[in-house]
């Protein structure tokens, strides 16, 4: 009976680790932000070169910093979604548009519609990195404070935001 | 025909520059370029992982390795760099992540593992060493 013993303890104690393993979706990288403050930015703006956008931009309410491109397929799929989002007004919706171009930018807003506040327009990406972004789209929710809360990376619906985000918010507004 | 197959060879060879990402030096200094090479190489792309930026193509392992390189003209040591990236990407970003209290059970477990593959090593051959030697002797005897 004995000799079954450490191969039964192993097993047990491999099983939980296998479990979680297969759960985890390895290509999901956590930010490294979450309860830190928002990395530091200041961008011109998208519609206006002469304008910039920041931190300061976003401290006092709790927002959204949503991270897209016009290359960005996924960015697309969520557009219809954050469009409700803003006339909703439930939140505000900053964004870093990033490593993309300004006509192209300008045109994809004009065509789609604008849900943003104000977009920054991050041309060589380094904003991207610095906010730890690792594919397009990823929206943060930040706090009054301008900490990060939250990060989702991948397109915005109903049911992610309902599932991810209206909890959070409901948590800060309290 | 073995001519042929030369050629053939020596064009495949000729192409193969042709197949890597930075073809062009970062850095004049081959002692910098070196470094530089090692840094892109231990430093995984974040979106196509499994491939170190050196190796891809994606637009943000470009940044990054503009980023390493720029990081590197400023002075800084490469524990710096690291910490850069770490700050940004957590520990999964190096390719060698440092010895810390997260990353403890990667660096000590495959020791953990060696001995014990090694201790259940010793105790079959021990237990294999006391058996008869030959089948013929180990009739009547306890089969194992």
């Amino acid at each position: 009976m004995n000799r079954y013993l450490l191969p039964l303890l192993a097993v047990v104690i491999m099983i939980p680790i296998l479990v979680m393993g297969l759960r985890s979706d390895p290509s999901e990288l956590p930010s490294q932000y979450i309860g830190k403050p928002a990395p530091q930015f200041d961008l011109p703006t998208l519609k206006d070169a002469t304008k910039r956008v920041s931190n300061a931009d976003l401290s006092g309410q709790v927002s959204l910093v949503n991270i897209w491109a016009t290359w960005c397929g996924g960015c697309r799929a969520e557009h219809p979604f954050l469009m409700q989002l803003s006339r909703e007004q439930k939140i505000p919706i900053y964004a870093i548009n990033w490593r993309d171009n300004r006509p192209g930018a300008l045109a994809w807003l004009r065509e789609l519609g604008d849900p943003y506040v104000a977009s920054g327009f991050d041309e060589d990406g380094r904003v991207g990195i610095d906010w730890g972004v690792y594919g397009a789209p990823e929206t943060f929710l930040v706090d009054a404070d301008g900490h990060v809360m939250f990060r989702y990376p991948g397109p915005l619906n109903r049911a992610v935001w309902e599932r991810e985000f209206e909890p959070r918010i409901a948590e800060l507004s309290k | 025909m073995i001519k042929k197959i030369t050629l053939f060879a020596a064009l495949v060879l000729m192409s193969v520059p042709a197949l890597a990402i930075d073809t062009g030096k970062a850095f004049e200094d081959p002692e910098m370029q070196a470094r530089y090479e090692r840094l892109i190489a231990e430093t995984r792309c974040v979106t196509c992982q499994n491939q170190s930026i050196k190796d891809s193509n994606a637009f943000i392992a470009a940044d990054l390795r503009r980023e390493i390189r720029r990081l590197m003209v400023e002075g800084k040591t490469n524990d710096e760099i690291a910490d850069f990236l770490v700050t940004r990407y957590g520990d999964f970003v190096l390719y060698r992540p440092r010895m810390t209290g997260k990353t403890l059970a990667l660096w000590i477990a495959p020791f953990v593992l060696i001995l014990f593959g090694g201790v259940a090593l010793v105790r079959v051959v021990r237990r294999r060493m006391s058996m008869p030697l030959d089948d013929e002797d180990k009739a009547g005897g306890a089969s194992v």
